[in-house]
């Protein structure tokens, strides 16, 4: 295998203070999590507290988990996975509110 | 690190035959990775999903039940999980400019944040099973210490279900911890043996990549079990 090169590659290092700001930010949007359940946003609290979830996973992807300065093919793996989750989301909940209503306590 | 005696520390790692490279090694890798962790997103998400329906279906059922999970063990979990993602992306790091020393520590302590992580979840298991807050068919609340606990409150009569997502969910978060701290201890162990370095991390990388999903599915349980209104 002589012929192959080897070694040289060179893999993009994210640098330490990027880590600590994502960290940094991270713990902040922790904190607005559970400082934005102090107030009632109405039927707008679950989009709220699944908004900042998303920003934080969102950091985390990109950063911690490199995907930033990842080929194209790993982001679509994980968008093929997220994107068949909200399918799978979105028609389940498409039952079930246009359900007529019984009532059940199961 | 005197180590040049060592095959492949730090010099050139041979990849396998059926690469044509170290670095088309490492890609494929870490691609089977991505691959298992998107199986791994539809495993949760089918419980994420069920949330959804049967929060939709019995609002009053999750908002009473999430007034049994105290907020501050969560937070503290969840402030746990984030820095021990920290210092396992450090690790990694650590490992890329060659400092194995630095490497060793941070992921020792990513492994201490998964105990504390789990020390805090058998507290808060052991208080709910004290009380009796089981899943499902299981639930046998004693009445008098829930009293206590969240005053007169009303139960739904099917709260059980709420403990049913409850334990499922953070049960399998859980055991996702356990085995992501077995395989820090196999990378810790291997990187203290000097195996690895700027030329070749790829287990490191693909722990880690386990790790950080972990501490993904918890920054959407947090909110989930311990926030729900």
């Amino acid at each position: 295998m002589g012929n192959t090169s080897h070694g040289a590659h060179e893999h993009h290092i994210i640098p330490l203070k990027t880590y600590l700001q994502v960290f940094a930010a991270l713990i902040f949007l922790t904190f607005i999590t559970v400082a934005v359940t102090w107030f009632d946003f109405g039927a707008f609290n679950a989009v709220v507290a699944f908004g900042i979830a998303s920003v934080k996973a969102a950091l985390v992807l990109a950063y911690f988990m490199h995907l930033k300065y990842d080929n194209m093919m790993n982001r679509v793996i994980i968008g093929t996975g997220v994107f068949f989750l909200l399918v799978l989301w979105f028609f389940s909940i498409l039952d079930i509110v246009t359900r007529v209503s019984e009532q059940s306590t199961l | 690190m005197s180590t040049a005696n060592h095959g492949n520390t730090h010099s050139v790692r041979h990849h396998a035959h059926h690469y044509e490279s170290a670095e088309h090694e490492h890609q494929s890798s870490k691609e089977g990775v991505w691959v298992f962790l998107c199986t791994e997103i539809l495993m949760f998400g089918g419980l994420f999903v069920a949330y959804a329906i049967f929060h939709h279906l019995f609002p009053e059922t999750f908002k009473i039940g999430s007034k049994f999970t105290d907020v501050r063990y969560g937070a503290t979990n969840t402030v746990v999980l984030l820095f021990s993602s920290l210092t396992m992306a450090l690790g990694i790091y650590y490992c890329q400019i060659k400092d194995q020393k630095k490497a060793v520590i941070a992921l020792s302590i990513t492994i201490l944040c998964g105990f504390i992580f789990m020390g805090i979840k058998y507290l808060e298991y052991s208080h709910k099973i004290h009380l009796g807050l089981l899943p499902g068919d299981w639930y046998a609340g004693n009445a008098d210490m829930i009293a206590s606990e969240i005053g007169n409150l009303k139960l739904p009569e099917n709260i059980g279900l709420y403990f049913s997502f409850y334990f499922m969910m953070t049960g399998i978060h859980g055991i996702h911890v356990l085995i992501g701290m077995g395989l820090i201890g196999w990378v810790l162990i291997r990187t203290m043996r000097g195996e690895f370095g700027p030329n070749y991390y790829t287990p490191v990388e693909g722990v880690g990549l386990f790790w950080h999903l972990v501490d993904l599915v918890w920054i959407y349980l947090f909110p989930l079990l311990y926030l729900v209104e």
